[in-house]
């Protein structure tokens, strides 16, 4: 009975059955052609999977490597005027997720011989975070400890002690718990925590800095919103990080890009050498078929099918190994993996194809032009 | 006899070696652009980051607590150490003086302007200076390249001024207009936004600010806009605890630390600091981008070697009659090997100087339209890339010509591959 339906089966359909046997015989009875060319359909696919999906993935990582220069916006309450008690809590339900935004208040304190100097207020934990650069001995982590400037340090704590600094008649006893070094005007401060700063002075914080990751566009938008949610302030971007930024970026993504193209376009073009190649190699059995009595149809769509399936084959263990080739660049270089973009796979599949078709034309429309007697004698 | 069969071989079957040679050829043509543009572009982007401004600012050694909020200095004008402007050239004159992009001094004065204490910014725009028989320009216009001129960029032989934007719409002035600044009226040339505190202050040319003061050669910091090598331990050394080799390495390194201990030395009683901020992440954000291209590059690499290798070897199996017939007129294993190993090394050495010349045009190009400058190929690079060429070619060759050689040569001259 197995063997009636079998009959049945093959009675119905016996073309296709033909058709699929010579494919798969095809490619077993000539391992070594055909695992050649398919190596190469392999490496070009994965190579250009590897080089897309770190197209689109190393500008994120690159952006945020930007965001280790600290804040690009700057929101400052009005001219001699502090925030409201709630301003921190309006930005950051403003900014998205992943932002950091780091109040600062600033008073001009005296030293108990009458000297001034600049002292400010903020949460240490994301100063921490957001400005990476300050070299600091050790951060304060008790209630009256004190972040002393390298250089401010000379004028209140030449010793390391503790010391006095009074604002307005009141006077703070503050430890000095580390020392900050970054070159520029925080040298010349002494930083406290929010909560001291805030019942010492009786002030709020004055400036609050953001640093927003995104593109020049998300990052404008978020501008936007921070002047629409609080307007009595003056919310400016750090232009000096946005631009410096924009334009490494930009250049980064020129060098990107071309060298994507170059690499596909090489790929590509070595493919098709090697596959013409391959298919070429193939004319006795070209001659064969044609000589037993195969229409030029069926040829040409036993050859482009071949094409095709290899090109399929190809493009998916291509795909594996360039997502795992981009996977390990990421991780090598900016310590985080590349995600895999499913996107890029119908992108590599096409061309494959397209690429495997291209190849198997040239030489097939080549050979029609011969007599199949003449190509069977080796001429 | 084996040159000639090599040179006939070359000269009959033309088609084929066209095909194996443009593999090659592209295969090398990538390799060398991409070697030239990844081993370039770590001082391409450094250029590039100078955008984000000066990574070193200079101080009088004595210098006493700046008072500073906002970027409103409330530090008496009188107080503190100045530096003397006498000394600036000679910053042209260190031994990194190359890696300086640019200087820009910087003296802030406190003036009265329509009844409000402002603070007047002296410095460079863009001067010319003579260092020896070196002519150069510098000034702000380098060092900070984000600052924009609404009108002119004032002359620094001048007496006119740029105002910022929000102190310009403060007391309504426009460019052309004049104001007066201790008692001397002065022209405005621009209306100045930097998106920072300079938007609130007068920037003049500095001797204008030396004379608000009356100190004529007074500066009271520098900013300098250097390229550096990113820092590594040895960087964070102290110069004074290291001796001979170590310490000429230390000091001929472009390291930022061993730039500024330079600027100390060239200019007399000053204090000079990396700024960290800039300094500490260019060095991150160059490794970072120097990696990937290296890693591209290896990619690109083991691509084009890989695509190499699958040309000649298919060139090969082409070939086995050839072969089937040589040994049937008694050819040994080792001269068919030879005859066609020779092959692919003429064909890599011809391809492979082709290629390189591609690659040089093609990184140029790429140097060219994205980052408006040379990009140079060292003659070293040569040798180089025509050895990897010929090694991928005979490591694409050597599977196949060893079981081409092993064929039967009846089978072969049959057909029946």
């Amino acid at each position: 009975m197995n063997f009636e339906l079998a009959k049945q089966r093959r009675s119905a359909a016996p073309h296709r059955s033909m058709f699929l046997r010579m494919l798969i015989r095809a490619a077993v009875l000539r391992r070594g052609r055909a695992a050649a060319a398919l190596l190469a359909m392999v490496v070009a696919a994965g190579v250009t999977t590897a080089i897309l999906n770190l197209y689109v993935d190393t500008q994120t990582k690159l952006r945020e490597q930007f965001r280790n220069y600290g804040a690009n916006i700057v929101v400052v309450a009005r001219e001699g005027q502090t925030f409201s008690p709630d301003a921190l809590r309006i930005v950051n339900s403003t900014i998205a997720d992943g932002s950091l935004a780091v109040p600062f208040g600033y008073v001009v304190a005296r030293t108990p011989d009458g000297r001034s100097i600049v002292v400010s207020g903020t949460d240490f934990d994301k100063v921490r975070k957001l400005d990476n650069w300050w070299s600091v001995t050790a951060w304060p982590q008790k209630k009256a400890e004190a972040l002393v400037g390298s250089r401010a340090a000379k004028l209140v704590t030449p010793q390391g002690k503790v010391f006095d600094l009074s604002f307005q008649g009141r006077t703070i006893h503050l430890a000095p718990a580390g020392m900050l070094k970054t070159g520029a005007a925080e040298d010349n401060r002494v930083y406290l925590s929010l909560s001291d700063f805030e019942s010492w002075t009786g002030l709020q914080p004055s400036t609050i800095e953001i640093a927003v990751s995104g593109s020049a566009q998300e990052v404008n938008g978020t501008i936007r919103n921070l002047q629409r949610a609080s307007p009595d302030a003056e919310v400016r971007p750090v232009r000096q990080i946005v631009e410096g930024e924009a334009r490494v970026l930009g250049k980064m993504r020129s060098t990107l890009l071309a060298s994507a193209v170059l690499i596909i376009l090489t790929a590509a073009l070595c493919l098709l050498a090697t596959l013409t190649g391959w298919v070429f190699d193939r004319r006795r059995d070209f001659a064969i078929m044609k000589a037993l009595g195969a229409s030029a149809a069926l040829i040409n769509g036993f050859f482009a099918a071949e094409a095709a399936a290899l090109g399929a084959v190809g493009s998916v263990l291509g795909f594996a190994l360039g997502v795992g080739a981009a996977t390990w660049i990421g991780r090598a270089n900016f310590h985080a993996p590349v995600a895999p973009r499913l996107s890029v796979f119908p992108v590599i599949l096409a061309g494959s194809i397209l690429v495997a078709l291209l190849a198997a034309i040239v030489p097939i429309s080549l050979l029609q032009r011969f007599q199949p007697a003449n190509i069977l004698r080796g001429e | 006899m084996f040159v000639r069969l090599v040179y006939e071989s070359f000269r009959r079957q033309k088609r084929r070696k066209l095909l194996a040679g443009v593999a090659v050829m592209l295969g090398v043509c990538v390799a060398t652009a991409m070697i030239a543009v990844a081993t370039d572009i770590g001082d391409k982007i450094n250029r590039e980051l100078r955008a984000i401004g000066a990574n070193l600012v200079v101080t009088p050694q004595e210098d006493t607590l700046d008072v500073e909020i906002g970027g409103v200095n409330l530090k008496p004008p009188s107080d503190g150490a100045y530096l003397n402007e006498a000394h600036l050239p000679k910053i042209k004159g260190m031994f990194w003086r190359n890696n300086i992009v640019g200087f820009a001094p910087m003296l802030p004065v406190s003036v009265n302007l329509a009844g409000a204490n402002t603070t007047l910014l002296g410095t460079y725009f863009a001067k010319h200076i003579q260092f020896g028989k070196q002519n150069f320009v510098t000034g702000v216009q380098t060092t900070h390249p984000w600052w924009k001129v609404q009108g002119e960029w004032p002359d620094d032989g001048s007496q006119s001024i740029l105002l910022g934007e929000r102190l310009a719409a403060r007391i309504a002035r426009h460019p052309g207009d004049q104001v007066e600044i201790a008692g001397q009226g002065h022209a405005i040339s621009g209306i100045l936004s930097t998106g920072g505190v300079e938007d609130d202050q007068i920037v003049a040319p500095l001797s204008l600010a030396q004379d608000v003061i009356g100190k004529p050669g007074a500066v009271r910091r520098i900013y300098v806009s250097a390229l550096t090598k990113p820092e590594d331990a040895f960087a964070r050394r102290d110069p004074a605890s290291l001796r001979g080799p170590e310490y000429d390495r230390w000091y001929c390194s472009p390291y930022p630390q061993s730039i500024a201990y330079q600027l100390q030395e060239a200019i007399p009683h000053s204090h000079a600091e990396q700024i960290r901020q800039v300094a500490q992440n260019e060095g991150t954000v160059l490794s970072r981008i120097k990696g990937l291209m290296l890693l591209i590059t290896v990619a690109a690499l083991l691509a084009s070697a890989l695509a190499v290798s699958a040309a000649m070897a298919t060139a090969i199996f082409e070939r086995r009659r050839e072969i089937g017939l040589m040994k049937a007129l008694g050819a040994g294993d080792f001269p068919v090997s030879a005859l066609f190993f020779a092959e692919a090394t003429l064909l890599a050495l011809i391809s492979g100087l082709v290629g390189f010349l591609g690659g040089a045009l093609l990184a140029r190009q790429i140097g060219r339209s994205i980052f408006a400058s040379q990009i140079t190929i060292e003659p070293v690079l040569l040798p180089i890339i025509l050895a990897i060429a010929i090694g991928v070619t005979f490591a694409g060759s050597t599977l196949a010509i060893r079981r081409a050689v092993k064929f039967d040569p009846v089978y072969a001259l049959r057909g029946e591959a």
